[in-house]
């Protein structure tokens, strides 16, 4: 069996090749790309160290993302109306530009500057990583290129338009089911062949390990201003608490996590929701909950949907986040040491859930991402003790769904 | 024996005073069998026959082999398949070595020993596993070896002198340097002389070995690198397929037309 040390976080928890539980992760990468990924690594090691560079990041994160942390709020009204647990929401959709994404872009920027490159790129699939690339790009004075698949440049039109006004370059790349999991290709090939100029940020704590750990290490703020709210709120960190969160690569659900690793589960348990696609489809995107095989996805090895020959599984959800077949090697760790759980929820789930939210909820507006958590919320908060205190993390803003939950549910 | 035959084919060409000609195409593109009928024309004029694996994502292709590989997963190809298709290869006029190239998942999964034991079978002699790099590809590579397959390291002008002499070491009897920092079938960027004079270091430091060089090379190119021991050419392949299919004409000759005249740019 294996388990989780305590005391380290757990990027810091690989063995020197690189894998999370001796299995999960590694840097399975073409020979070109061995040096531009040391040297980013030796980088990134370096800098996590260096006090003033941290002075910067925490800047950044605390005054430039949001004025102090994004805001800790229950949820009265769905709360009532569920009965059993009390609910509240982190709202990391508060954060500049919408989402959690904005941390992993200040972390490239920053990066991209102390390696000499001017150029940043990244993928997107909701565009929210995009969005905040473009948006940490302008502010560094960097050039951005931004790889999305076709299908969510058509989805996710919102977040194109905002990306294009910051002046970043967008791909659409129309290979493959023409979502996140083609344009993570797609800036990865353009990374071998550009470099030397060009910095890659990728957007979720997925790929070698190098970039998971950077990932990681950036949205591991949502989690250090949580743990300090729940502490002012309750006084201590509650006996029954459970911290919902969406999954797809699972960026932001390590992120919410990542504090409170060392508690017992008994005390804080995570759940990570992944998504489960069009109902009665057996297209989804839930290599977790779907107990999906261990392979090698974009240089990393995780549990991934992929066919009995390993070719990588299309998949289909509302949700353009989520809409990825492999997860982050972090979260495959936490589900075999046992310490987070996963389950799926459908497109229609989601959208429910959304739509009971915006009747209930006045001061969230969560897009079809974080729905699938809430989904989650509605379905077992009624079953909890008034005692617990579910927490949803509510990381990014619906705006971007706009045209789907308008199409969807007739109005938005 | 068949490590030996990918030495026996340098060894000719050597002795014929010109490189070798290794050439790539995707096993089951555009069908299983037009692929072998491919393999059966352009093998007259090729040393070494590098096969593709189809794989759904392939990080370090651009677009023609990626064209390629959709293609024959479309088609039904898979690594059973791929399989029988050397097997029958191995049963023709001009049995060439073959190369097995592709990505770590489909091994994976096929099951890493089951994998050898169907390569020795089948009569594949190398092998190029893009996505598994030096030093963690030692234990299989390790694998390959006792089982007479040759695993073929890869080197890039990206990797430092220390690790190139490091690679090296743990290599078999040939090694693959990738000419350009990029995909494969993207423009050379790079000085034909600028890439040989890399190549030349590394020859220098695998003495014995045989090093080919392969990303870029095209019939426009081709004859600058007369002085390796081997040239890959793999994406103009692709391409010609492509165009072929998309003006209907027969792949097998246009292909056989393309190796033809590579095969005299090097004589």
């Amino acid at each position: 069996m294996i388990k989780i040390k305590k005391g380290i976080p757990l990027i810091d928890q690989h063995d020197k090749h690189g894998f999370w539980g001796g299995k999960f992760g590694g840097s399975y990468i073409p020979e070109t790309l061995r040096k531009p990924i040391d040297d980013l690594t030796i980088k990134f090691e370096k800098l996590r160290k260096d006090k003033k560079f941290l002075a910067e990041r925490d800047y950044y994160y605390n005054n430039w993302v949001h004025k102090g942390p994004t805001p800790f709020i229950k949820l009265e009204n769905l709360s009532n109306h569920l009965g059993g647990a009390q609910i509240y929401a982190k709202v990391v959709s508060a954060a500049r530009g919408g989402a959690h994404k904005i941390y992993g872009a200040i972390t490239a920027a920053m990066l991209c500057k102390k390696m000499g490159k001017r150029y940043l790129v990244t993928d997107t699939g909701a565009g929210y990583n995009g969005k905040m690339f473009s948006i940490a790009a302008k502010h560094f004075g960097l050039k951005c290129k931004v790889f999305m698949g076709h299908k969510d440049f058509l989805r996710q039109k919102p977040n194109v338009d905002a990306m294009k006004k910051n002046g970043a370059e967008v791909v659409p790349v129309y290979t493959g089911s023409q979502t996140l999991v083609d344009a993570v290709s797609e800036v990865m090939r353009y990374w071998v062949a550009n470099h030397e100029k060009v910095h890659l940020g990728v957007g979720s704590t997925v790929s070698a390990m190098i970039f998971v750990k950077i990932c990681g290490w950036s949205t591991a703020q949502i989690s250090r201003e949580l743990k300090q709210q729940i502490i002012d709120e309750f006084g201590e960190v509650p006996k029954k608490v459970k911290l919902l969160n969406c999954v797809g690569g699972g960026s932001s659900a390590y992120g919410m996590w990542s504090e409170f690793m060392d508690y017992d589960k008994r005390q804080v348990s995570f759940e990570g929701i992944e998504a489960g696609g069009p109902k009665n489809s057996k297209k989804h995107a839930a290599p977790l909950s779907n107990n999906s095989k261990i392979g090698v996805l974009h240089g990393a090895a995780q549990y991934v949907c992929q066919d009995k020959h390993g070719q990588i599984d299309k998949t289909s959800s509302v949700s353009a986040g989520l809409d990825y077949p492999g997860v982050s090697p972090l979260h495959c760790f936490l589900k075999d040491t046992g310490r987070a759980s996963y389950v799926s929820k459908t497109d229609e789930d989601a959208l429910k859930a959304y739509k009971l939210i915006r009747k209930l909820e006045n001061k969230i507006n969560p897009s079809l991402e974080p729905s699938h958590a809430f989904a989650r919320a509605i379905e077992i908060c009624p079953k909890l003790s008034r005692d617990t205190v579910v927490i949803i993390n509510s990381c990014g803003d619906a705006l971007k769904d706009k045209h789907i939950i308008k199409k969807r549910l007739g109005k938005y | 024996m068949t490590a030996s035959l990918i030495s026996q084919a340098f060894k000719k060409c050597i002795a014929e005073g010109r490189p070798a000609l290794l050439t790539y195409t995707v096993a089951g593109d555009p069908t299983k069998k037009i692929s072998l009928d491919i393999l059966k024309v352009i093998s007259k004029n090729v040393d070494i026959i590098e096969s593709g694996m189809a794989f759904s994502t392939p990080i370090a292709d651009g677009g023609d082999i990626q064209t390629s590989s959709h293609r024959a997963i479309e088609a039904g190809i898979n690594l059973n398949e791929t399989f029988k298709i050397i097997n029958k290869f191995k049963k023709t006029k001009y049995p060439r070595p073959i190369i097995l190239m592709g990505y770590w998942n489909l091994i994976l999964q096929f099951n890493e020993n089951k994998f050898i034991k169907m390569c020795k079978k089948s009569g594949v002699s190398g092998l190029i596993i893009v996505d598994l790099p030096h030093p963690e590809n030692r234990s299989f590579a390790r694998k390959c070896k006792k089982n007479n397959i040759t695993f073929v390291q890869l080197l890039s002008p990206t990797t430092s002198y220390y690790r190139m002499k490091q690679i090296i070491k743990d290599s078999h009897n040939m090694i693959y340097y990738i000419s350009q920092s990029n995909t494969t079938g993207g423009k050379l960027k790079v000085n034909p002389k600028d890439i040989l004079k890399k190549y030349s270091k590394i020859q220098n430091l695998a003495k014995g070995k045989n090093c080919v060089i392969g990303f870029g090379i095209t019939d426009k190119n081709i004859s600058k690198f007369k002085s390796a021991n081997g040239v890959v050419v793999g994406s103009l392949n692709s391409k010609i397929i492509t165009n072929a299919i998309k003006k209907k004409d027969d792949p097998v000759i246009k292909l056989d037309k393309m190796i033809k005249k590579l095969k005299n740019k090097i004589i």
